[in-house]
């Protein structure tokens, strides 16, 4: 580590722990807390990547988390950021977008070739003709990608939280610090977030070397661990803002989303680049990125530097740079240096040259910085004529900062340029948003500070509602602290604006000229600002060249705004863990343990069929198929027994209980006789179907009504809100999780529950579509004569904890008649023999009943309203498509599952689209395919085979048959097996 | 707006709510033209609107007065006020 530094007071660096990993197949060591550059950087590799487009030499600019040309690719992950990623143990990292190795990338002459390949060249060049563009489109993508994908990555899932405050501080640089104690000290609950592993900002790099900060950061550091008002959340980033201050602060561990009433964004500044040839060399970086290295990772970042400032704290790096040991050529000042501060002085004192009124014309080096050309500048440009070249491998940048005010733009700040700083400050702030330090144009440390404590003070009255008038421009620095043109143009070009698309300032000046000269088109046509780093050092740059090409202000020209989240989130991050809450039925374990396949539906899982011989593991597609059948087969000739504990259950109370139901369903509920259930279908106001059950009458002022599973939350919600609108003397209970219900369907039925209910189940005492009250091993429960499945059964509604016993004796009772548990598929195959439908399979959005052949259902001459009367009344007589039963011939045997009808195929009359398939399954009972159709009128009512169209593209026949296909009559849902023989 | 500020259940995330939208009254012997209007068109001008809101986690619906300029709720309307008269509908001759 030939670079490494004696250690530095502030180091983040843990030399007692040495850490080695590999970059293009060569082994190199760090210490624990270096990133994965400042570890390169000390072991002498100062080439870090290749440029986006043109694949020049790359390596440190910013080392602020905006470091795109030093991005890294692991076996597991790409587009690793080395300036902020830690080094860790093992690590086998190659740079992105590298053709061959870094140092000899095949791609790198594509950069001579660059003088053809102007602003807009893919837009003009590769549009015509169009059928080559396909073939252009994926050479492009080759060439420019950023980093390759593992496709065989494994999913990594990163916990999600919820976070509260009352202020939420970020950045925990002075002006963060100081206002998380002042807010925290005043009584108020304090999270202060910082993207850094440590807090402390600026004042820990830039101004490591002051006496006078170092009791200030002293200070602050203390008295921010010993509150414990002030939760610390470091190396974590705030991505973005979101309404009523809802801000994703994300970790190494995941995201945290935090809800905070006041926000104070202490963001701070983005040093910018200042435009010149070539300033994209290894060795040129930004004078703050030179002051994390020796800081941060006492990393020394050259042998001998030139330092270009446009500002006091250049001049503070030039010192710094002197502390570490580097030779300091010369400083170069774009203006006078007789207008800078203390640290001007005292670089000038210690001999330093300095070479003011001037710029750098271009750096020169082939690979790397070895020497920097000076010329003259009059803020305008450079006299090249009288140039100088001074050699150097280190050039600094410090030519002025843009705020780092994505989200303040973002929470609706008002944001203007401020003539004296030279920088966009913050005009006019929302409720709850505070802005501080340098992000507000404060810049020595005492105007920091004050700056901090006066948002805090404002954020606090605010928080207690108090009035408050706010004093955001009095800690303001009269001085300008960036330079407004720190550009230098060159007639060969390479002065680069935009490093991470490569982008030129010719490329910029001919945009406008072309007519892109609105700073949203100019981004867009030429790119700028939309590459990895987003324009946090080519967005201010850009706006002043626009400016300049137009002619005008700043604030004419406005700024681009980064949309949330302005910096790249892991995925894994925004998905979070899955968290998708299960609602389990009491018999659960107990279908598990008998083999049951479990699927969703809605939020609760359901046995989907049981498998008993094959207890655990896949079961195969003839097994599934096997399985079914039997359960369908043990319905009809013995006995079944099914979870149906997932359907909604509400218990509707009150004297106008009648009215509601009436309003609700089409059919007339206040007139089922009590211990009697009806069919009830409900429509929307368009009279579409959007959910059916059934309605129980208990007493005069009291029903019981079922909803589909999907649908028992839309029910209760529909009948609450019916309540409120009409003023009904009505209560609802929603027991839909406190009762369980299972059906015991089958011709033994009767005869099995018998022996364990005191409820008289003879047919005369409980007829079909009765509901009655009782005992079932001493437990109360309601049991319904339903004939969904088209067999004598029972509907056992029961309290969830009585349900198993019940289950499991009604198994052990059933066993002398073969019982068998069944699932929602043979469900499905036994209501599809007796041609019921299932609202939103056999419906969609658009059904209404009489589609659904369910004109029964709709009383428009009986009823004076219900939800959705006049809609039907209207449709009644203006069906398009009609539900159909259909069947396969008898033996349907397709050679391969392609050639098998399955839902959702189409039916085609003529070339034309003429219906669809919603429901099908092979019938044990019937021995063939049959199924329901949504057909189109006429065709509905021609009685004609019609062609399916199947998934291998060929044609299938079906034969339109009449429902229910088993059972007609109905005779099994009311008898014996025994009776009906 | 992403806190629904209520009188009655304090400061909620509106993920917690299912929005109904303005009140809307159903017509009763409407016209086809009237009920077709009730049905499928929405007010959608900026201004104060008295909307419905339902709560899932207590089950209960709200009447909230919204500015839907400046999507924030004004104030809490009592269902009484608002309340209707079951329509009634026959079909035409």
């Amino acid at each position: 580590m030939k670079f490494r530094l004696d250690p530095q007071p502030l180091e983040w660096i843990d030399r007692s722990e040495s850490v080695s990993f590999r970059f293009e197949g060569q082994t190199f060591s760090g210490f624990s807390g270096d990133s994965l550059t400042s570890a390169l950087l000390a072991g002498g590799q100062k080439l870090l990547g290749r440029s986006f487009k043109y694949h020049r030499p790359r390596s440190v600019l910013s080392m602020a988390n905006h470091d795109v040309n030093a991005l890294f690719q692991s076996s597991d992950a790409t587009n690793i950021r080395g300036d902020v990623t830690p080094v860790s143990e093992g690590v086998d990292l190659r740079a992105c977008n590298v053709n061959g190795t870094l140092a000899n990338d095949k791609d790198r002459y594509i950069g001579l070739l660059s003088r053809f390949l102007p602003v807009g060249f893919y837009y003009k060049t590769f549009h015509k003709p169009k059928k080559f563009f396909p073939y252009w489109e994926r050479l492009i993508r080759e060439k420019a990608g950023l980093g390759e994908i593992n496709t065989s990555w494994s999913a990594t899932r990163q916990p999600k939280r919820y976070g509260f405050s009352e202020v939420l501080v970020i950045g925990a640089g002075p002006s963060g610090m100081q206002a998380a104690l002042s807010a925290a000290e005043a009584g108020a609950d304090v999270v202060l977030v910082d993207e850094n592993p440590r807090i402390g900002g600026s004042l820990d790099y830039q101004l490591a070397n002051e006496e006078a900060a170092a009791k200030v950061r002293a200070d602050l550091k203390s008295r921010i661990s010993n509150n414990a008002k002030i939760r610390l959340m470091e190396a974590h980033y705030a991505a973005g803002w979101y309404t009523d201050h809802y801000v994703p602060l994300v970790g190494p561990e995941g995201i945290t989303k935090m809800r905070a009433e006041q926000v104070i964004m202490a963001t701070g500044v983005m040093e910018q680049p200042s435009v010149f040839r070539n300033n994209d060399l290894p060795g040129v970086m930004l004078a703050s990125a030179a002051q994390r290295l020796i800081a941060r990772y006492a990393v020394k970042p050259g042998q001998r530097a030139v330092v270009l400032c446009g500002n006091d704290e250049g001049y503070r790096a030039a010192l710094d740079l002197i502390a570490a040991g580097v030779e300091v050529a010369a400083v170069v000042d774009l203006e006078r240096v007789g207008k800078r501060g203390e640290w001007a002085k005292q670089v000038q004192a210690q001999g330093i040259t300095v070479l003011d009124h001037s710029a750098i014309y271009e750096a020169q080096g082939k690979g790397a910085l070895s020497a920097v050309v000076v010329a003259p500048f009059n803020g305008k440009g450079c006299d090249a004529g009288k140039s100088h070249v001074i050699p150097c491998d280190l050039l600094l940048m410090s030519v002025g900062w843009a705020p780092a005010a994505q989200m303040l733009y973002q929470a609706g700040a008002k944001l203007g340029y401020a003539s004296q700083a030279e920088q966009i400050l913050p005009r006019e702030l929302p409720q709850g948003i505070h802005a501080c330090g340098r992000l507000n144009g404060a810049f020595t440390l005492e105007q920091r500070l004050a700056d901090g404590s006066r948002a805090a003070r404002e954020a606090l009255a605010q928080l207690r509602g108090e009035a408050v008038v706010s004093e955001l421009t009095v800690h303001r620095d009269t001085q300008s602290h960036s330079h407004p043109w720190p550009i230098i143009g060159h007639p060969k070009g390479k002065n680069f604006l935009d490093i991470d698309e490569d982008l030129q300032l010719k490329d910029l000046i001919n945009a406008a000229k072309e007519g892109f000269d609105n700073i949203e088109l100019m981004k867009r046509f030429s790119t700028n600002g939309m590459g990895p780093s987003q324009g946090k050092h080519s967005n201010m740059n850009g706006i002043r060249v626009l400016a300049s090409v137009t002619g005008k202000t700043i604030d004419e020209t406005g700024s681009t705004t980064a949309r949330p989240m302005f910096h790249p989130v892991p995925v894994s991050a925004l998905a979070g863990r899955r968290f998708r809450p299960e609602r389990l039925t009491p018999m659960h374990q107990w279908h598990l343990k008998h083999g049951a396949r479990m699927m969703e539906a809605g939020q609760w899982q359901r046995p989907e069929f049981y498998a008993p011989s094959t207890a655990a593991g896949a079961v195969t597609a003839a097994q599934r198929e096997q399985s079914i059948v039997q359960e369908v087969q043990a319905v009809r000739s013995g006995l079944g027994l099914i979870d149906v504990s997932t359907l909604g259950k509400i218990e509707v109370m009150g004297p106008d209980a009648g009215r509601l139901l009436d309003v609700v369903y089409t059919m007339k509920m206040s007139t089922i006789k009590i211990g009697m259930t009806r069919y009830a279908l409900a429509v929307d106001d368009s009279g579409v179907i959007i959910d059916d059950g059934i309605v129980g009458r208990i007493a005069e002022d009291r029903f019981y009504v079922t909803a589909t599973t999907s649908h028992a939350a839309a029910a209760f919600r529909t009948l609450s809100l019916k309540i409120q609108e009409l003023g009904l003397n009505v209560r609802l209970a929603n027991l839909t999780g406190s009762l369980a219900a299972m059906n015991l369907a089958g011709p033994a039925s009767r005869k099995v529950l018998s022996a364990l209910t005191d409820v008289d189940l003879s047919e005369e005492s409980f007829p079909y579509l009765g509901m009655r009250e009782g005992t079932l091993l001493g437990y109360p429960v309601r049991l319904i004569r339903v004939g969904f499945v088209g067999e004598l059964g029972y509907e056992i509604h029961l309290p969830a904890n009585a349900a198993l016993e019940v289950w499991e004796k009604l198994m052990d009772v059933g066993s002398a008649h073969a019982i068998r548990p069944f699932g929602v598929e043979a469900q499905r195959v036994l209501r599809l023999e007796k041609g019921h439908i299932i609202v939103g399979q056999d419906t969609d959005g658009l059904t209404n009943p009489f589609e659904a052949n369910m004109s029964w259902a709709v009383p428009l001459k009986s009823k004076p309203w219900f939800t959705g009367k006049p809609s039907l009344a209207r449709l009644k007589n203006s069906c398009e498509r009609r539900l159909i039963g259909f069947r396969l011939p008898q033996g349907f045997s397709p050679k391969s599952s392609s050639e098998m009808p399955k839902e959702c195929h189409l039916i085609i009359q003529d070339g034309e689209i003429s219906g669809r398939i919603t429901s099908i399954a092979y019938s044990p009972s019937l021995g063939r395919i049959i199924g329901l159709a949504m057909v189109d009128l006429p065709l509905a009512d021609a009685n004609v085979p019609m062609q399916v169209k199947v998934d291998s593209g060929a044609f299938v026949a079906i034969e339109p048959c009449a429902t229910p296909f088993y059972d007609a009559d109905g005779a099994r849902q009311t008898a014996d097996l025994t009776e009906v023989a | 707006m992403k806190l629904l500020d209520c009188a009655d259940i304090g400061k909620r995330p509106i993920t917690e709510f299912d929005y109904l939208g303005e009140i809307r009254i159903p017509p009763s012997d409407a016209d086809e033209s009237t009920w077709a209007d009730y049905v499928f068109n929405r007010n959608g001008a900026p201004g104060v609107l008295r909307e419905r809101w339902y709560h899932r986690p207590t089950g209960r619906w709200f009447i909230f007065e919204r500015d839907t300029l400046t999507d924030q709720i004004i104030g809490q309307v009592d269902a009484s006020e608002v309340r209707y008269e079951e329509p009634h509908y026959e079909i035409p001759a």
